[in-house]
């Protein structure tokens, strides 16, 4: 489980998280919406380790991450996995040494084992034999699966996803969001997804956080979330007038 | 701009750090060291062969009397080629083409998350990144600036044959005539010290952009600048310590 308790994040003057507590459960798809410039990415990076939180703590399955230093951390990051807005494949390398690289670095499997390990991870992304394409030859769906991929072959504890849906198109958003949610319950993953697309909220948002500027403004799941009278969020996520009268028809 | 120094300074100390697996490390170093050394022979022996060839026909011009022995002009063209034309001009042409590379290839992964990629798996990122290529530039630097020495004698040869205004003998004799092995040692010092500079500058450079593709370019041309300044106040350091 993680544990984000009362944590505010400031750049300068610029107070980005106010004070943001919430729990995230393994073996569920965990969203955190909000508009642009609510401090999702931000709350995201906090969690991971990329910024230090200016105050309030971050603990990973009773561990304090916050306060570890870089080798303390070493240990809990091999169980993260993370999928970047852009994927962030390594674009020196082919997909099969982008899956492989966390095991050559952290593992001492043979070589045969990491080879059988990345096709695991290849097949189950849909992406079996793409071994020998460089990130430049893949469409974005496929780099985001790439990144899945990658991100799964450490068999993560924690799995964290940036926006997966950005530049896709409705389909493959539905496929990956689809990957992402059957990922988190096979191998009971603590899914943290960040997200503004609807479709990712209604189809698998198990539980869903809501920031608005800087604060947590309202968590439930997606069933929820359309009964709501919270203002704020209902004009978030109805924002559209497809969404409206989508809402009128429940 | 103590700030930058002691930014610097962390991110080399980081860089050195104990790798997570060795193997993957000597790996990138070799990557790193056909980079830096085959990929840079084309320029360097080019650049020597002209200077060599510049040098000993610019000598030649001043120095031809009838009160000057021609084998002044072989020692002339030796001791400079060694002592300055090779090691500096060598480094400043490697900061343009291997230092510019480095600071956009450290940016880009930089701007497209994929040193925050490296971060969260547990990987030292200076380390893996920046070490490699420190280590590339100390050892290959060092091999390119002997190659163009000895290709910057051989362009003073061609230009003797050539010219006829010294003979060939003579500059041969003039080369081997009262060498100071010092001048030797010199050279080595200023090749790994200008290896050490390009490299960590430029990485220091690209590994701290902020922004986009503009930056990105921005950090690269300030790598080279700065390697640039640099190198010629290194070279100015060690002349005056070592001769």
């Amino acid at each position: 489980m993680i544990e984000v308790q009362d944590v505010y994040k400031t750049f300068g003057e610029n107070e980005v998280l106010k004070g943001i507590t919430a729990n995230f459960q393994p073996g569920k798809t965990n969203l955190i919406i909000g508009g642009s410039g609510s401090g999702k990415t931000t709350l995201l990076k906090c969690i991971v380790g990329l910024h230090e939180p200016t105050k309030g703590e971050v603990i990973l399955d009773g561990e304090n991450f916050t306060h570890m230093n870089f080798e303390q951390r070493v240990p809990i990051r091999t169980q993260i996995g993370m999928l970047f807005q852009n994927s962030a494949l390594f674009d020196s390398m082919t997909v099969e040494q982008n899956i492989m690289f966390p095991l050559n670095l952290f593992t001492d499997q043979s070589k045969s084992e990491k080879l059988d390990r990345a096709n695991f991870c290849l097949e189950r992304v849909n992406l079996a034999g793409k071994n020998k394409l460089y990130p430049s030859e893949l469409s974005g769906g496929m780099k985001k699966r790439v990144g899945i991929a990658r991100a799964i072959s450490m068999q993560p504890k924690y799995l964290f996803v940036d926006e997966p849906n950005s530049g896709l198109d409705p389909l493959t958003s539905i496929l990956i969001d689809e990957l992402i949610a059957e990922l988190t319950q096979e191998y009971s993953i603590t899914t943290v997804v960040v997200t503004h697309d609807m479709n990712s909220v209604m189809g698998i948002g198990d539980h869903i956080i809501f920031l608005y500027q800087g604060k947590k403004w309202w968590e439930g799941s997606n069933k929820e979330i359309a009964k709501t009278d919270n203002k704020e969020l209902n004009d978030f996520v109805f924002a559209s007038p497809f969404m409206r009268a989508a809402k009128e028809k429940l | 701009m103590f700030h930058s120094l002691g930014k610097y300074i962390l991110l080399l100390r980081l860089s050195f750090k104990k790798p997570e697996k060795f193997s993957v490390y000597w790996s990138e170093i070799m990557r790193e060291m056909v980079s830096v050394g085959i990929g840079s022979l084309g320029i360097v022996a080019i650049i020597s062969l002209f200077i060599g060839a510049v040098a000993t026909i610019q000598t030649a011009f001043q120095l031809i009397s009838d009160f000057i022995p021609k084998t002044v002009v072989g020692g002339i063209t030796r001791d400079s080629t060694i002592l300055e034309f090779s090691p500096t001009i060598t480094a400043l042409v490697l900061a343009g083409r291997v230092g510019s590379a480095m600071a956009s290839q450290i940016g880009t992964m930089r701007v497209t998350e994929q040193i925050d990629a490296l971060e969260i798996m547990g990987v030292n990122a200076p380390g893996y990144l920046i070490s490699p290529k420190i280590i590339a530039g100390v050892t290959m630097i060092p091999l390119l600036v002997i190659i163009s020495v000895c290709l910057g004698l051989t362009g003073g040869y061609i230009a003797c044959a050539a010219s006829q205004d010294v003979s060939t003998n003579d500059y041969l004799r003039g080369l081997t005539d009262g060498f100071n092995p010092v001048i030797a040692t010199v050279c080595c010092v200023k090749a790994v010290s200008f290896g050490f500079v390009i490299t960590s500058i430029c990485s220091y450079q690209g590994f701290y952009v902020n922004g986009g593709s503009l930056e990105v370019g921005q950090s690269a041309t300030r790598g080279v600048v700065w390697s640039c300044i640099m190198i010629l106040f290194c070279d100015l350091i060690i002349s005056r310590l070592l001769l």
